[in-house]
């Protein structure tokens, strides 16, 4: 039986009286990518943190593996290990050079002896480009270098699912390329994959599924090219034009 | 201007002659500077001994100030209650209490030495300020920098060893230079309790050549050690700024 990489029954959480995520139900196969998209403040990010448990959900079900991962007494950090997370502000550890940022999950998560994972490191480094950085602190990069060494990092780990959530929108538009092509890549050597995006052009390129979310609910999802050309849903349709109108799609 | 201005008015008043008599006497200072400076060995000794047990003693009560959560609530209580006392009590009292008080106690296998009562008062008081020095630190590093080790499945504890820690104590160097050299000063304080430091001996000098010109040599000596330590800190902080002003165009 070939279970599904990810799948969330009814997830639901609240911020104190805010209710952020009412109900979400997603399923991931192996190797699948899915974009997420929605307007900022749907609960694109709790959604990835959640499944990422930095956010305790209030009701419902996240199964990794088939393993329900908010269960009581499951160990986070083992759940964290296999699921990488790259967040939009990149969130580099200033005080670490580009190597040391990555080795710092295997090293000390995971228990890698240092020497293989400086070599994993540099591995996924010279695959993406970045190898002349190794040494270099976070400070001394571009924004696209910064994003991209985040994803390695995350890479590190050697995570059954990546988390990506706008790992895009705080750059400047000509750096936002090498970042994409990275995940590109990412998603052509079978990555499971969840991507919340605003980059619309890029999700239909890539992503096997979008959906679209829109307060706390998945409102509409399927195959990008219905979604993006035939959209059933008022709210859907509505949304997709404001991206047309801002030139995004 | 102004401090040349203060020191002709100073030079020029109708006491002066007497003041540098009893001030600034040379032979005083020559017969009595060997001994106070071989004194001050005592007071460098008590604050290096003191700082090394501040600067671990403080980190650990900062980082259980820091600890989230219900279940830690009494534990952060702990640490809350003991800076708000250390940093409430005069350092005159502390020394006092614990100077004259812990040795009357009598208990085994525990050092009666002024000096090391002293000492322990220092470290007790300095804690308190340099813990809250050490939260300042804590608190400014972004959540999201611990979101993102935790995100890599290291554990709360690692998070803050490799994450947090690191960056906090490297921005609070300058104030905590500062409070060291608070304590280089207040060193002198253990004279109070019969350690015979640098302070000491010269109140015994004055005492002896009905001079004060001791006390001016003692002070030479705080200072020599604490402007250079001044102008190292300056020049941290210029470096921190400097830092944080080339982000961006580096």
């Amino acid at each position: 039986m070939t279970e599904d990489a990810l799948r969330l029954d009814a997830v639901h959480k609240s911020f104190g009286r805010l209710e952020v995520l009412r109900g979400i139900d997603l399923t991931l196969a192996r190797h699948e990518v899915v974009a997420l998209i929605g307007a900022s403040g749907s609960g694109k990010s709790t959604l990835l943190r959640c499944i990422n448990v930095l956010e305790r959900i209030d009701r419902g079900r996240i199964l990794l593996d088939g393993h329900d991962v908010t269960a009581r007494g499951v160990d986070v950090n083992e759940v964290r290990r296999r699921v990488g997370i790259v967040f939009q502000a990149f969130n580099l550890f200033p005080h670490m050079t580009v190597l040391r940022n990555i080795c710092l999950g295997p090293v000390e998560a995971q228990g890698l002896p240092r020497e293989e994972a400086e070599e994993r490191a540099r591995g996924l480094l010279e695959r993406f480009g970045l190898l002349d950085k190794v040494l270099d602190y976070p400070d001394r990069l571009s924004g696209g270098q910064q994003q991209r060494v985040a994803i390695v990092r995350a890479l590190a780990m050697r995570p059954d699912v990546m988390l990506l959530d706008e790992v895009t929108s705080a750059l400047d538009p000509e750096l936002v390329a090498e970042v994409l092509d990275v995940i590109r890549e990412l998603a052509e050597g079978g990555m499971t994959m969840i991507l919340a995006t605003h980059e619309m052009g890029f999700a239909r390129d890539i992503a096997q599924r979008v959906a679209f979310l829109d307060d706390g609910v998945i409102l509409e999802e399927g195959p990008p090219d219905r979604i993006f050309t035939d959209p059933q849903h008022p709210r859907t349709r509505r949304f997709l034009q404001r991206i047309i109108a801002a030139g995004r799609l | 201007m102004v401090f040349t201005a203060l020191a002709l008015v100073v030079v020029n008043s109708p006491g002066w002659p007497e003041v540098r008599r009893s001030f600034l006497n040379v032979d005083v200072f020559r017969e009595s500077f060997p001994e106070i400076a071989r004194r001050f060995l005592l007071n460098v000794q008590a604050f290096l001994l003191a700082e090394v047990f501040i600067l671990v003693f403080a980190l650990f009560i900062a980082v259980l100030r820091s600890l989230p959560g219900a279940v830690f609530f009494p534990i952060r209580a702990l640490a809350v209650a003991y800076t708000d006392l250390f940093r409430g009590i005069p350092t005159v009292l502390v020394i006092y209490i614990l100077g004259f008080g812990a040795p009357a106690l009598q208990l085994q296998g525990v050092p009666d030495s002024p000096f090391f009562w002293g000492v322990v008062a220092l470290v007790l008081v300095y804690s308190a300020y340099v813990a809250e020095v050490y939260r300042a630190g804590i608190e400014s590093v972004h959540p999201s920098q611990v979101a993102s080790a935790r995100s890599l499945g290291l554990s709360r504890w690692k998070a803050l060893r490799f994450v947090v820690l690191p960056q906090a104590v490297r921005r609070v160097i300058p104030p905590l230079l500062n409070d060291f050299i608070g304590l280089q000063k207040d060193s002198a304080l253990l004279a109070l309790i019969g350690v015979l430091e640098a302070f000491r001996r010269s109140q015994v000098d004055t005492a002896g050549a009905f001079n004060f010109t001791p006390y001016v040599a003692t002070a030479l000596l705080f200072v020599a050690i604490t402007i250079p330590l001044a102008r190292v800190t300056d020049w941290l902080v210029a470096r921190e700024r400097g830092r944080y002003q080339a982000e961006g165009t580096l």
